[in-house]
């Protein structure tokens, strides 16, 4: 009975299926076949990915859980730990932004709660086509009041991220959410299911036919309302999930709890797998107990529901009915499905009949790995060759470098994202030090003396151009935005956000960017303790930028010494920390003002990033620096711009060193103001302890020069001793500003 | 014309304003009613006679804005 067109469906390979009748030494049913196409999905079962993935480095002192549980988990003093993670959900928010993006922070909030931690913050990173794009708009604004209506009604505040516009996210943009919890850490709770006879149950909202995957249709009798009963999106009710975060907490409290595991993609088929799997055991359930929100679901169905907010948990024999009392103060209830087996199977009943069975390993372990083929993309060479001085006789050589400042800082990429994330509560919970738009988000750690700063960062465009130094760069940001906080950076998660894993020269990207986060990862001393990969980001066969995105989170062991991107205080001195090297490939200048994606990347020294941040976070514990910001895109000019920005019109004049990157002399001018060096930072400190930071700089061997002062209410940049670029704070801050919120403004009816 | 517009969630959603309300509704001790799914309403004056002009012209108004069809569906009325 189970055809080719069946197998299509379900996206599952004749080999695959063949594996499949090995392991069962029969044919599966149908319920059986629909569990193992999920678990055996790219998603669930990284068969793509995992051959890479295991070459990152997840270890460090530090770290207390690493990849393979719901979220990573580090050391963060007092007896604390920092539990954090990244997840997509790219697919989802484009078919319904709101929903998708809603529920993609309540999934990603459920993993942290799971381990036994209190969710503090949330980040966000999205990228979208241009918004002059038609429908670009619409979809950011549903993304980010999906994200405000689940995190702001939840009551934990979104305190950064990143959003970047570029052409190849406009048939799939990318939604990525991080989450931040605060555990005791020898408390943290597992998603293992052990213990035979131990009762599983079920909590939360009911079950209904949401998110099933196309497959469902072939159960299903073809008529009319086929098309009412086909996979839905998947609603969120933040209410709910606030109810399930408090009493999961409530019930970790007690000893009666031996393992939970939130209920996401593929939902009660891959929480029971997997626990039972980390278990060593076999879990057996009855779906006919589970609570039904429709009439007439099947097993099939039941089983690979993703409904959201729910949860299973493994309790201890005996210790039930003390379980149910925690669930039933918060208005939930706690269903006994099913009990913990010896046998190592996933059984599935049906008012007592067995309608699946299946080795749990055959599920996780022993579910197919691919070392897919791979190959340069043939587009690389083309792409990379920048000749600027041909760029510079084409023009538009009219253009002053005031002109094109403006033109950087009045692009959404690099504009103020204020009309986004003044949609978000940054402050509820009031731990929140530094907000969204000031560099790194810092909270609080309540009862300590300690915060946590956490950046979220990547570049697609890096990553187009060259993959392994873009992800190496991906990094190095996300670090470097910390350590300018004055955080230590302890750990990071990833995403990874590429096209078809089929093709070759994705796959090459793909394994040529986890290389680069490898290695960036080791020498910056950041393991990775988990995180997400989401393929296939594709529309009509063209894939997506290769996007890498990375989380980092770090450690403020004063929370009073932290600092921002702002100019404090007129007459500060500036230094630049770090070389610069004029580098203008794959840049935003390139994209803003010749419309070019073009060149590599800059180079990264992985030791000088090393150095830089270390002593970016002694500067700021010895309390000399007033404010540090990390030089990004748009280079140097812009970085200086967004010091004096928000900074109650603090002005700044500095001078800096011609480069040479080509024989045309508005190109020099033009890398040397808007080349995106990498381990670069603009810190300011007071006239007294200038000395102090130079030295400790020169000791450390990092490059520093005191380039100007803050004062006035104009930005002045000159290179090599002619004034370069003379604009009003004002004027400058006007379009940085506007950059986004233009292009809603005119939509107002 | 006048064309009245319902417009629910699809029933395979979810809907978590009706289950408030279906909450508050027991708590106020109505316990004969078991599920409430909310909606929204519009009633559209229409400059038409035309009752399959009428309907026509509310469909195409509920598909491009009144419903959101991805996790919605709606009924027609018109009189």
């Amino acid at each position: 009975m189970i055809d080719s067109q069946i197998l299509e469906r379900h996206g599952l390979k004749r080999d695959e299926y063949d594996r499949i009748v090995q392991f069962l030494g029969r044919e599966p049913n149908l319920t059986e076949l629909g569990i193992f196409s999920v678990m055996w999905s790219e998603h669930c079962s990284y068969k793509s990915s995992r051959v890479h993935l295991k070459t990152l480095p997840t270890e460090g002192p530090q770290v207390l859980q690493g990849p393979g549980e719901n979220a990573g988990a580090i050391d963060i003093g007092e007896g604390l730990a920092a539990v954090f993670k990244i997840e997509s959900h790219n697919h989802p928010s484009f078919i319904e932004p709101y929903q998708g993006a809603a529920t993609g922070v309540g999934g990603i909030i459920r993993d942290i709660f799971t381990m036994g931690a209190r969710p503090i913050a949330l980040l966000n990173s999205l990228r979208f086509g241009e918004l002059e794009t038609p429908g670009t708009s619409r979809l950011l604004e549903g993304v980010v009041a999906g994200i405000a209506g689940y995190g702001n009604s939840i009551g934990i505040p979104t305190v950064g991220g990143e959003i970047a516009f570029e052409p190849s996210y406009a048939g799939n943009p990318l939604v990525n959410v991080f989450c931040l919890g605060i555990a005791v850490a020898s408390d943290i709770i597992k998603g293992v299911a052990s213990g035979v006879g131990n009762s599983v149950y079920y909590v939360g909202a009911k079950t209904g036919r949401d998110g099933i995957h196309g497959a469902t249709m072939a159960s299903a009798e073809f008529d009319e309302k086929s098309a009412e009963k086909r996979p839905a999106v998947q609603v969120g009710d933040p209410f709910m999930e606030k109810l399930l975060l408090e009493a999961c907490l409530e019930v970790m409290r007690t000893d009666a709890l031996v393992g939970i595991q939130d209920m996401g993609a593929a939902g009660l088929t891959c929480s029971t797998t997997e626990m039972g799997s980390r278990g060593g055991a076999g879990v057996e359930i009855d779906v006919s107990l589970v609570p039904q929100r429709e009439t007439g679901m099947t097993p099939y169905e039941i089983m690979l529901s993703e409904s959201q907010e729910r949860m299973l948990l493994v309790v201890k024999r005996g210790r039930e009915a003390e379980v149910e009392r925690v669930f039933e103060k918060w208005d939930l209830h706690a269903v006994h499905i099913g009990e913990v087996t010896s046998d190592g199977l996933l059984r599935v009943k049906d008012q007592g009949h067995v309608v699946a069975e299946i080795p749990n390993r055959a599920l996780t372990d022993e579910a197919p790995v691919y070392r897919r083929p791979m190959a340069e993309p043939e587009y690389l060479a083309g792409v990379r060759r920048l000749d600027l001085d041909a760029l510079a006789e084409k023009g538009p050589y009219f253009f002053s470098a005031n002109h094109d400042l403006l033109a950087l800082l009045g692009s959404p990429t690099i504009g103020s994202k204020r009309w986004v994330y003044r949609q978000y509560d940054h402050m509820v919970r009031t731990n929140t030090l530094n907000v969204p738009g000031l560099g790194a988000g810092v909270v609080r750690i309540k009862g300590t003396d300690r915060a946590l700063a956490l950046s979220v960062d990547g570049n697609g465009r890096y990553c187009y151009l060259d993959p392994y130094r873009g992800a190496m760069l991906a990094v190095a940001e996300a670090a470097r935005n910390v350590a300018c906080a004055g955080a230590r950076p302890l750990g990071a998660t990833n995403c990874l956000n590429f096209g078809n894993p089929e093709r070759p020269a994705i796959m090459w990207q793909f394994a040529q960017a986890v290389e680069g986060i490898g290695a960036a990862c080791r020498a910056l001393g950041v393991p990775i303790t988990g995180g997400n990969v989401s393929l296939y980001n594709e529309t009509d066969g063209r894939a997506i930028y290769p996007t890498p995105v990375i989380g980092v989170v770090g450690l403020l062991e004063h929370a009073d010494r932290l600092l921002s991107r702002r100019f404090q205080a007129a007459g500060d001195i500036i230094v630049l920390l770090g070389e610069d090297r004029g580098e203008l490939g794959g840049s935003e200048y390139l994209k803003v003002v010749h419309g070019l994606v073009a060149g590599v990347p800059p180079a990264l020294n992985l030791e000088s990033e090393r150095a830089l941040e270390s002593l970016l976070v002694d500067l700021a514990d010895l309390r000399i620096l007033k404010s540090a910001h990390d030089c990004s895109d748009g280079g140097l000019a812009v970085t200086l711009a967004e010091c004096c920005f928000d900074a109650g019109g603090i002005g700044a004049e500095i001078s800096i060193e011609a480069v040479h990157a080509a024989r045309a002399m508005a190109m020099n001018r033009a890398a040397a103001l808007f080349g995106e060096s990498a381990s670069r930072v603009i810190v300011s400190t007071t006239v007294d302890n200038v000395t102090e930071v130079l030295e400790r700089a020169a000791a450390a061997g990092v490059p520093a020069r005191i380039v100007g002062r803050t004062g006035g209410n104009l930005l002045r940049v000159a290179v090599g001793g002619h004034m370069a670029i003379d604009l009003s704070v004002d004027e400058a801050e006007r379009a940085w500003s506007s950059a986004v919120e233009r292009y809603f403004q005119r939509r107002v009816a | 014309m006048r064309a009245r517009v319902f417009v629910t969630l699809k029933a395979s959603v979810f809907d978590p304003q009706g289950k408030t309300i279906a909450d508050a509704l027991h708590s106020l001790g109505y316990e004969a009613i078991d599920e409430v799914r909310q909606g929204k309403y519009f009633e559209l004056d229409l400059k038409t006679t035309e009752a399959e002009q009428a309907r026509a012209l509310a469909a195409e108004v509920a598909d491009k804005l009144l419903a959101n069809p991805v996790i919605e569906s709606y009924r027609i009325e018109v009189d």
